[in-house]
């Protein structure tokens, strides 16, 4: 929950607003409105974790332990193309860590963290549901399948331009 | 409209990766153009289970199944299949050592795939076409709720999700427990890692679910279910939303459906990936929109669940079972499979293996049938080393147990268990204790932290794994994990505890000596774990080609052409490249 300037000016969407209209009264609503608010800033902002906490009349703190005991939910912004390297077991045994490794290299960053450009973002996640496509990535939306390392540099630069 | 062929292009997750969109619509302009439009019709399908070999498309009615098909294909496919009825060999599917195309195919049973690969999951009248919906409506119209019940439990059908509890008993005690309000849940949160089954069925079939609930709903009276699905599942998400949405179209969903004065309604709740979660109590405790962790039974959830209500939980396959059962009856479904296991089970066969993808096949089937007569043996030619099933809480299968029938009960015999149908078969290039690492760092990471054996008893052990692994174990530590790994067995609160110590104790009873010689000896034959490897050059076999000194990332191999090359130690980053690159078997593993 840094970057406090630039979330002090993020306000609830209308298509929030009304999607939290929708779920306010249904028992159970707080991890579907969580997930609309990720969809909607690929985060969960603190300022807009304290709206959510109003309208729901949920404390903040309930909101925050939620957040943190899920992977899906993140804190911080990530990169604008989040590379996920599938780390299942099937992607494990066909060596997905050396791509980790790859990813780091081309990079240059850390697996978890974003290139100070804001670029991408990497991190190891687990099971994708492609295991016969191992070792898989996935970039947004699309997997790449049986990749070795020397394939990365070319996907990147497709998501370079 | 005269239909002459119908060309089914795979369309869920694993070929869509592999471009079967594109696929998809190159056939549709490669038909139009050769003039075929209304004698073709193309569509796009659920899985066929060739995951490895995608995208995959099968033309009826000649039945010919066709592998790694590219756009490209496309066109000739048209011409040749299609116009001339020359089928396209190159193309068509074979495994390595059968000659006969689909083979493969013979020795599975597909009663939960039944309509993967065959019906379009996006058009409810293919299911209905393919006696979709048949058995809820017998169960509506013809039987009362105890009938329904007497079915289930006279079919044997035991609980797909890992542990397999009687569905029967399960729906039993929801249904005599009193109360205003009731609920039907799905288990969609499929997240042992190598397993996508469900995800397989919820893409591909999503109408047998919707169906099943509603048979659900009926047994027990209840009017309100949810379908707690992965995040991580978007397509499966918009399919079932598809259909959804189509079921209440149709009356099979919503106010007294089909006339019987049943009401019931499904909704989606999205789960955020916590492993946890697939454990029932932690599954509602998520979908009340909490932290998802688990609480002590009894209570089971099937008198005191989702929100204090007795609540039916089953998984995506136990539920793909059901329609059938009521359609065409318990006695038939106890006929298939063994004696305490009624029906097929489907497994996700991945790893080293020829053909990845999904197989089902009739419970009791050994090992050995799925390994080598469908899966096509281990690629590249090595040798089968062991096969892990259910995944973090599952053990090993060695050699000696490639014959036993597969079920329930003969799992847990041999120490591993049917867990949720991951199978990931090993070869002798994966080092044992590094898996068991791998798994044990899962179960750390996926702790709730809520009970002490599984918080602490994880984390120790995965701290003495990584010692052995490291070549600084002692023996003390193999007796260590034992002890430490049966008392998170025997304390821990919830299923994923009770069972992250399997891959250790089972790793332990068959693959002892490995350990023995990580800690011995600073040996892994397998050559997994980088401490305790090095790579030399054999002088004598190198004939210089540079081959290797151009691979290694960190330019660590030095030698002049057509002289012997040397490796320096203290760059070394222990990556194998060069042993891959050797064609004269001349890099050494010491």
């Amino acid at each position: 929950m840094t970057n406090s300037a630039e979330t002090k000016e993020l306000t609830l969407t209308e298509e929030l607003i009304a999607y939290i209209e929708e779920w306010k009264d249904k028992p159970g609503n707080l991890i579907m409105v969580l997930h609309k608010v990720q969809e909607e800033y690929s985060y969960v902002p603190r300022a807009i974790a304290f709206e959510v906490a109003k309208l729901l009349d949920i404390p903040l703190a309930r909101i925050y332990g939620v957040i943190t005991f899920y992977h899906f939910f993140k804190l911080e912004k990530p990169g604008e193309y989040e590379i996920k390297i599938c780390m299942g077991t099937a992607c494990y045994l066909r060596a997905a860590e050396d791509l980790i490794k790859e990813f780091e290299t081309l990079l240059n960053t850390e697996s978890g963290t974003t290139t100070p450009d804001g670029k991408f973002s990497m991190e190891a996640v687990r099971c994708v549901g492609c295991c016969g496509l191992a070792p898989v990535v996935m970039i947004d939306n699309e997997v790449f399948g049986k990749l070795n390392p020397d394939q990365l540099p070319a996907i990147l630069a497709k998501f370079s331009r | 409209m005269n239909i002459k062929h119908y060309c089914l292009v795979c369309g869920v997750s694993g070929c869509k990766s592999s471009k079967a969109d594109a696929v998809y619509h190159q056939l549709l302009s490669a038909g139009d153009s050769s003039g075929l439009s209304g004698e073709v019709q193309i569509v796009k399908t659920g899985c066929f289970g060739l995951c490895g070999q995608g995208p995959i498309l099968k033309i009826l009615p000649d039945e010919t199944l066709y592998v790694g098909v590219k756009p490209e294909d496309a066109e000739e496919i048209v011409k040749e299949h299609l116009v001339k009825g020359k089928p396209v060999e190159r193309l068509m599917y074979k495994t390595p050592k059968e000659t006969k195309p689909g083979q493969s195919y013979r020795k599975q049973l597909r009663l939960v795939l039944r309509n993967c690969g065959v019906i379009d999951p996006e058009n409810i009248d293919e299911y209905i076409a393919r006696r979709g919906y048949t058995g809820l409506e017998k169960a509506l119209s013809q039987l009362k709720s105890e009938d329904i019940i007497e079915e289930l439990k006279i079919s044997g059908l035991r609980g797909r999700g890992g542990a397999g509890f009687p569905t029967g008993l399960k729906w039993q005690f929801t249904a005599e427990a009193e109360a205003s309000q009731k609920y039907i849940v799905c288990n969609a949160d499929e997240g042992d890692p190598g397993a996508y089954m469900d995800r397989a069925v919820l893409e591909g079939d999503p109408h047998s679910i919707i169906e099943a609930m509603t048979i659900a709903a009926k047994a027990v009276t209840a009017s309100h279910g949810i379908i707690y699905i992965r995040a991580e599942y978007p397509l499966a998400i918009s399919r079932l939303e598809i259909a959804l949405r189509q079921a209440r179209e149709y009356g099979l969903l919503g106010e007294n459906i089909l006339g019987s004065g049943l009401h019931f309604d499904i909704e989606l709740r999205l789960g955020a990936g916590a492993f946890v979660c697939g454990e029932e109590t932690a599954l509602l405790a998520s979908t009340e929109g909490k932290r998802g962790m688990p609480t002590p039974k009894p209570p089971f959830p099937a008198v005191k669940g989702l929100f204090g209500k007795p609540t039916v939980i089953n998984n995506v396959e136990t539920l793909a079972n059901i329609p059938l059962i009521l359609d065409r009856g318990g006695a038939w479904f106890k006929s298939i499979g063994t004696e305490k296991s009624p029906g097929t089970k489907v497994f996700a066969l991945t790893g080293k293996i020829e053909n990845s993808g999904l197989v089902e096949v009739a419970m009791g089937t050994t090992l050995r049938e799925i390994v080598y007569d469908i899966g096509g043996g281990i690629r590249d030619g090595k040798k089968f080393k062991a096969v892990q099933t259910g995944g973090p809480s599952g053990g090993v299968i060695t050699t000696d147990f490639l014959d036993t029938p597969i079920d329930f009960d003969s799992l847990t015999a041999i120490g591993s268990m049917m867990g949720s149908g991951g199978m990931i078969v090993m070869d002798e290039s994966d080092c044992i204790v590094d898996v068991t690492q791998f798994y044990m760092e899962f179960c750390v990471d996926e702790s709730c932290g809520k009970c002490a054996p599984c918080r602490i008893g994880t984390r120790r052990m995965q701290q003495i794994l990584n010692r052995i692994s490291k070549g600084t174990g002692t023996l003390d530590d193999i007796e260590k994990l034992k002890s430490i790994g049966l008392a998170t067995q025997k304390a821990s609160l919830c299923g994923l505890g009770q069972t992250a110590a399997n891959p250790v104790l089972s790793t332990l009873k068959y693959f002892e000596k490995e350990y023995l010689e990580h800690i011995e000896q600073r040996k892994c034959r397998a050559g997994k774990c980088k401490d305790l490897v090095s790579y030399t050059i054999d002088a004598e076999k190198c004939i210089g080609c540079t081959v290797c000194a151009r691979k290694c990332p960190v330019h660590c191999i030095t030698g002049e052409r057509k002289t012997a090359h040397t490796i320096d130690q203290s760059k070394c980053i222990k990556c194998g490249a060069c042993l891959e690159a050797c064609k004269f078997d001349a890099v050494k593993i010491a």
